[in-house]
């Protein structure tokens, strides 16, 4: 078997290759739409030398593959072009608002991860009971509805019936955390249902098939309670699917965020992308892709780094 | 005065085919302190359910139907959870057949030693710790001050078996379930295991429940043995006059030595060799060779026995002949032709001619495949037969392994263990091949089952002249079937030759080892074994 150092470098090498197709995907795909770009944006009436000049001035021009290339490249610098419809640099539209998402994301995170770990381990402590039943019914109608439906459910309750929240989540620099926090709570809450469904059945999952191991019997036949072989002897053993599932969540609480940024009219990445998609402004379309590709890539990268380190033959050899 | 332990008519069922059904029958049994009890049977005899209950556990889908357990003046059947917990690990503990298994993967032993004392309140880490290093010593563990800190992968499986058993003395109980605590260990470990059972039992003047199937084994620990089949009891007694007089039928044939091989020629022609492996050197890695310069010869209709511990090379020489691993030199020699090193390189003929059977029936067979298409895949693949043809020559084969035709719309769940040895038998004849490589085709089955399985091989050897290359540790096999044996160690021959001359001594000091780590019926064998080594390494 790799030692720890190898396998890890194989894994981030697989992250880079991955993120250099999707970007190539992204890039063919803005390619393969149809008509003129140029054309496009300045309308049927522009001119022939309008557009000519235009064209030149979005270096369409040159071959796809420079532009490819020299795309990838700025990218990685941290140029991301200047955007179509207002001229101002890339960087600067997305900047605040990726933090913005990232914040959201990463509220939500903090309350979505631990819930479901803890829900999973009771359901998995109670197994089959009531709790247990309950805790998978109601999680998973959770999970089964759309997300803008459980978001609306939520204006209408928290925020229309009892006027708890505000129903569109404006948030800016000149607030304190804790307005901010008061701000975001129902997109929060929103994510939070839709994600804790999928991680909680995994962590019971995980923990159930591990409690089927000679050692969990060895446990029990030593006189330990429940709870404990539960957190201590199973829960350790079961970190890597967890660890992969929290991942896919996170990546998704980014990634898939942008149905709820519209609806709660949140400042965020995953607003601008919808704006910009009905605005033609290729540009940051690709930019904010990448963004979100990496971050999947990045999310995903870590989970495998994390449940390679998880596993003890691995982290103490021979 | 009251025993330590009294298991009264005993009744436990397990849950399959949507009904309970009886797996313990009715069985009483006593143990008083210091006293040592072996239990012994096949695997479905109930021996781990009975010695699980001694502590008041059931597995999943088994519980006690009626019947008492009365532990130091306690009832366990149907006492409350809590009261079970507080026994378990502190009066009665345990100790399981795959200490690998037992031991979780991410903890140090010695927070596992220390886990029941510290739960149970009885000691601190820090005594625990203390207690855990003079137990370790005790136990002859090495570097019994720092092995404690290591994770289970990283000490052997002889270390770690030890190190299971310190875990149960860990609060001193009264009473230790021992549950085949050396069956999945090779015949040299598990004297190092043995002798440290015995001796911590005669030291601390424990109670224990020895289970396990190999009579030998429990002649050496136990004074009293219990003979179960089916979960009834067949026989008990007192450990030598059992051994000596054994009264049931069953018994007699648990005792029995087997040995059915006749004496065939010898036959130095080599025209008749088959096989030939000439020069062999193999290597996973490309770095550690598995394999140093092996030679070896196989003639038709005999067999050799390859004998070794785990990890000394013996599969991987089979992988190397079959072309599943392509070795870094040498060559294989089939019937007088070279074969290419590598599987896929080698036409259908050559892999006609010689066929596996693997220790695991269970995972060498499809289970969603009925006996029909395990058996008639290879006809259709080798000989393209189909139809009528076909169907009569999986009867035929179907008989030669000793199965009525009716087994022929059969599932492998719908079959017992060795039943599914059979097939895997009649899957590799069904090639007609001419060498049947055999690894470890017994050590998964139950004695007389593997008996059986033996002798049918035996049989089909006589009728159908196929050379056999027998992988195997378990040298009483050795003995029974083979007319050669190879001994390897650490990748090398250490010894090979016919069988008499193998067995008889002067021995090679490896082959001499093994051979009298082999357990026999003899009470006082592990004794005297253990003086005579001391003896020797004293001079």
């Amino acid at each position: 078997m790799d030692s720890l150092g190898t396998m890890v470098a194989k894994r981030v090498a697989f992250g880079l290759l991955t993120l250099i197709i999707i970007s190539l995907l992204i890039f063919l795909g803005v390619e393969l739409l149809p008509g003129d770009v140029a054309e496009a944006i300045l309308g049927q009436s522009a001119l022939p030398e309008t557009v000519e000049a235009f064209r030149r001035e979005l270096k369409l021009n040159l071959p796809p593959h420079i532009r490819y290339f020299t795309w990838l490249g700025d990218f990685f610098q941290g140029d991301f072009g200047t955007s179509l419809a207002n001229g101002r640099p890339i960087a600067d539209l997305i900047g605040w608002r990726f933090a913005n998402t990232m914040f959201l994301a990463t509220v939500a995170a903090l309350i979505a991860v631990p819930v479901s770990i803890i829900l999973g381990i009771l359901a998995a402590l109670y197994r089959n009971s009531l709790f247990d039943r309950i805790i998978s019914m109601v999680t998973l109608s959770t999970i089964s509805f759309p997300e803008f439906f459980v978001a609306y459910i939520l204006i209408a309750l928290l925020s229309v019936q009892l006027i708890i929240f505000p129903s569109i989540s404006n948030i800016n620099e000149q607030m304190s955390l804790l307005e901010k926090i008061h701000a975001i709570f129902l997109p929060c809450m929103t994510l939070t249902l839709v994600v804790v469904a999928h991680m909680m059945r995994q962590t019971r999952a995980a923990i159930i098939n591990i409690m089927a191991s000679p050692f969990i019997e060895m446990a029990r036949l030593k006189g330990i309670k429940r709870m404990r072989i539960i957190v201590l002897h199973a829960f350790p053993n079961a970190l890597s699917p967890v660890i992969n599932v929290v991942a896919i969540n996170l990546a998704y609480l980014v990634v898939g965020v942008v149905v709820v940024e519209v609806v709660f009219v949140y400042p965020g990445l995953g607003q601008l992308l919808v704006d910009s998609v009905s605005k033609r402004d290729i540009p940051v379309v690709q930019a904010s892709g990448l963004i979100f590709a990496s971050v999947y890539i990045g999310l995903n990268l870590l989970a495998d780094v994390l449940s390679i380190i998880s596993n003890p033959r691995l982290r103490n050899p021979r | 005065m009251e025993k330590l332990l009294t298991i009264k008519n005993l009744q436990i069922e397990g849950f399959s085919n949507e009904k309970w059904m009886p797996i313990v029958n009715g069985i009483n049994l006593t143990l008083d302190r210091g006293e040592v009890l072996g239990l012994i049977g096949e695997s479905g005899a109930g021996k781990s359910t009975i010695g699980l209950a001694a502590m008041g556990y059931t597995r999943q889908g088994c519980r006690i139907a009626s019947g008492s357990i009365v532990f130091d003046g306690m009832e366990l059947v149907g006492a409350p959870k809590e009261l079970k917990r507080k026994i378990r690990g502190t009066r009665i503990a345990y100790v399981a057949q795959s200490a690998a298994a037992s031991f979780n993967p991410a903890h140090r032993l010695i927070k596992q030693y220390a886990e029941a004392p510290i739960q149970h309140g009885l000691m601190s880490f820090a005594e625990a710790e203390k207690k855990a290093i003079d137990i370790y010593q005790r136990l002859l563990l090495p570097d019994p001050e720092r092995i404690g800190y290591r994770y289970p992968h990283q000490v052997s499986g002889g270390q770690l078996q030890r190190a299971m058993v310190a875990m149960a003395m860990a609060c001193q109980p009264d009473i230790i379930v021992f549950d085949e605590p050396t069956t999945a260990l090779d015949v040299t470990t598990q004297i190092e295991v043995l002798a440290a059972i015995k001796h911590i039992t005669e030291q601390f003047d424990m109670a224990a429940i020895y289970i396990s199937h190999d009579l030998a084994v429990v002649a050496q620990l136990a004074d009293r043995i219990m003979v179960l089949r089916y979960g009834n009891l067949v026989e008990e007694g007192d450990a030598r006059e059992l051994l000596d007089n054994p009264k049931e039928e069953y018994t007699r044939q648990l005792l029995s030595v087997r040995t059915f091989r006749k004496h065939s020629d010898q036959n130095d022609n080599d025209r008749n060799v088959i096989l030939k492996v000439q020069n062999v050197s193999a290597s996973y890695t490309g770095k550690e060779m598995v394999l140093e310069d092996i030679n070896l010869k196989i003639r038709r209709g005999r067999t050799v026995a390859l004998v070794g511990e785990s990890g000394s090379g013996k599969s991987t020489l089979a992988r190397v002949i079959t072309g599943l691993l392509p070795p870094l030199q040498g060559k294989t020699i089939f019937d007088g032709k070279e074969l290419p090193p590598a599987l896929k390189s080698r036409d259908r003929e050559s892999l006609r001619q010689m066929q596996m059977i693997y220790q695991m029936p269970d995972t060498a067979i499809n289970p969603r495949h009925k006996v029909r298409k395990i058996i008639g895949r290879p006809l259709s693949f080798y000989f393209g037969m189909s139809g009528k043809e076909r169907e009569d020559r999986i009867i035929d084969l179907l008989e030669k392994i000793e199965l009525s035709e009716k087994y022929i719309d059969r599932y492998p769940a719908e079959l017992s263990g060795g039943e599914k040895q059979r097939i895997c038998i009649a899957r590799a004849l069904a090639a007609n091949p001419n060498l049947i490589i055999c690894d470890e085709v017994t050590s998964a089955l139950d004695q007389l089952v593997a008996e059986e399985i033996l002798k049918l091989l035996q049989r089909l050897q006589n009728d159908l002249g196929v050379s056999y290359l027998f992988i195997t540790h378990d040298l009483a096999t050795v003995k029974a079937i083979s007319d050669e044996i190879v001994v390897m160690l650490q990748g090398k021959i250490v010894e090979q030759g016919e069988k008499q001359e193998i067995l008889t001594p002067p021995h090679h000091e490896y082959t001499e080892l093994l051979l009298s780590s082999v357990p026999e019926m003899d009470p006082d064998w592990l004794d005297n074994l253990l003086a005579e080594r001391q003896a020797v390494q004293a001079t």
